[in-house]
């Protein structure tokens, strides 16, 4: 395998009883490589998702992350991952900083004292997510964007090799995807880190991916976005040909392609 | 008059002090995983602890410890497995544990005194080498916090996350369990198995109304317990009444006042949240 190589699908299915969810997907993600995985609901984006965290086993097929199986991967930490939506309890009394140093945890050693490093990049983190002024306030009093953007903060605080995003910008307004770009390119072009971001649509980033990767079933489109614009799909902000696009794509059987 | 003056008042201070910090850190942790009554079930476990320890005549500490760190692992792993809900896994603890102590004790030929007496606190009749053996299991409880205290707090913030991440949540999930049960053995002198979980639950739940970080939070909350308890010890003093309920009744008044000095500025949405604990 190449060693720029970050992420290899190698022809995974899945299905849940006799219900085929995911068939004969393979593609590859590149070190500093920023791809997009979207597809609509119930193209298999999110079991595609739990099968690379390594919380499902392939039943076809292979994935290699990071040079090893995903179950197999031992410093965890070399992923940065950010769930769809913030596991935040509205109570928990819990600053903006201490959410973040979480994130540092896992690289350190849970048992060890944060050093100059480690405050070094929460800093950071909190300085990439435009998030550095809010540090000392509550969690649970900001806005549902600006939660997000904690939550991304505290995988960047890991300085992972690749952040894996599950739906970062569904539901989150224009201002907030504008930073949530911001960031991640950062992120990329500062870190050499690859970006995975799934998503049914693709906001803000648009004009910054290196990739498209379309799921149906199976991948039925791998290339730049501007391939995919060629087609006559347009990418961005409020433009809805990219869902529209999507609904009308027919399930793929491994067969058509 | 000074209420510490004598001896015996001295050494209830101590140990009460002792409880009343590190109690309410390890509650910290348990009330934000909504697991407030997990130190009520593991007192009760502790107290088939003390009767197996009179009955077998070994020192009731060492067999409560015992007892409550079984108990503690059970449940942990009955709520984490999803074998029985947290609250029915809790329900077989508690109502065994108690049963088994009462009738342990009863077998064990101790009076209804030595029994109450496990199940309330004797603070006042506890002698140094007892006041030692609490202090040291506090200080045990309060260097564990200080080291896995980051790592706890995040699995309390998202148990999933910190499993991708790589915190060895499980493990995390038993050190809980353990401190759990070596605050309700320490606690056993102070203010008895039915009681300590209040030591952990009310300050803390005083501490969150006001504070403004996770951990001031914690310090909050330590806070909140040593001034229950040398509160409590000077009014049980003054009126003579039961040391170990009186640091309770105590604690329960600062969430009082917590909650009415709160409640008055609080915004609509956090004060809605209050209501519903």
């Amino acid at each position: 395998m190449n060693d720029n190589v970050v992420l290899d699908v190698n022809r995974v299915g899945f299905s849940y009883g006799h219900h085929r969810v995911l068939h004969d997907v393979s593609f590859s993600l590149r070190a500093g490589e920023f791809g997009a995985l979207v597809g609509p609901n119930g193209s298999g984006k999110s079991t595609l998702l739990r099968l690379l965290m390594g919380l499902l086993r392939p039943q076809a097929g292979s994935i290699t992350i990071l040079g090893t199986e995903p179950r197999a991967l031992r410093d965890r930490w070399r992923i940065g991952y950010v769930p769809q939506r913030p596991a935040l309890t509205g109570d928990l009394p819990a600053t903006v900083e201490e959410v973040v140093r979480v994130g540092r945890l896992a690289r350190r050693g849970w048992w060890r004292f944060a050093n100059a490093s480690d405050r070094d990049a929460v800093d950071h983190a909190l300085e990439a997510v435009r998030l550095a002024d809010l540090r000392h306030r509550l969690v649970a009093e900001l806005s549902g964007g600006q939660q997000q953007r904690v939550m991304i903060a505290k995988a960047l605080a890991g300085e992972p090799e690749l952040l894996v995003l599950d739906e970062p910008i569904a539901g989150v307004d224009r201002e907030a995807q504008q930073q949530f770009r911001d960031s991640v390119v950062h992120l990329v072009a500062h870190h050499g880190a690859s970006v995975l971001l799934v998503s049914h649509e693709l906001g803000a980033v648009a004009d910054d991916l290196d990739r498209v990767i379309v799921l149906r079933g199976g991948v039925v489109f791998d290339g730049a976005p501007d391939d995919l614009t060629a087609q006559g799909v347009h990418l961005g902000i409020h433009q809805d040909d990219l869902p529209r696009w999507l609904e009308d794509l027919e399930p793929s059987n491994g067969d058509d392609h | 008059m000074w209420p510490f003056e004598l001896e015996f008042m001295q050494r209830a201070l101590v140990a009460g002090l002792a409880i009343g910090i590190a109690a309410p850190l390890v509650g910290t942790f348990l009330v934000q995983r909504n697991m407030a009554l997990f130190g009520d079930g593991i007192g009760h476990a502790a107290f088939a602890g003390v009767g197996a320890g009179l009955l077998l005549d070994v020192w009731p500490v060492w067999s409560a410890l015992v007892v409550a760190a079984c108990g503690a692992v059970v449940v942990e792993w009955l709520r984490s497995h999803g074998r029985a809900t947290s609250d029915l896994a809790l329900a077989l603890v508690f109502y065994s544990g108690l049963a088994a102590g009462s009738v342990m004790i009863g077998k064990s030929g101790s009076s209804q005194i030595g029994g109450d007496r496990y199940l309330f606190g004797s603070i006042l009749t506890a002698s140094w080498s007892d006041v030692r053996t609490v202090v040291a299991l506090a200080a045990a409880i309060i260097v564990t916090v200080a080291i896995a205290g980051r790592a706890l707090f995040a699995v309390v913030l998202d148990e999933e996350s910190a499993r991708v991440n790589g915190l060895p949540v499980d493990r995390l999930n038993l050190v809980l369990a353990a401190l759990t049960a070596v605050t309700v053995v320490a606690a056993i002198d102070v203010v008895g198995t039915l009681l300590i979980a209040a030591l952990m639950v009310l300050p803390v739940a005083s501490s969150r109304l006001i504070a403004r970080s996770f951990r001031a939070t914690l310090v909050g909350a330590a806070l909140v317990g040593a001034l229950s308890v040398t509160s409590g010890l000077t009014v049980a003093r003054r009126f003579d009444l039961a040391p170990g309920g009186t640091i309770v009744l105590c604690a329960s008044a600062v969430f009082l006042v917590a909650i009415a000095t709160r409640g008055v500025r609080l915004p609509p949405a956090a004060a809605e949240h209050t209501h519903e604990h």
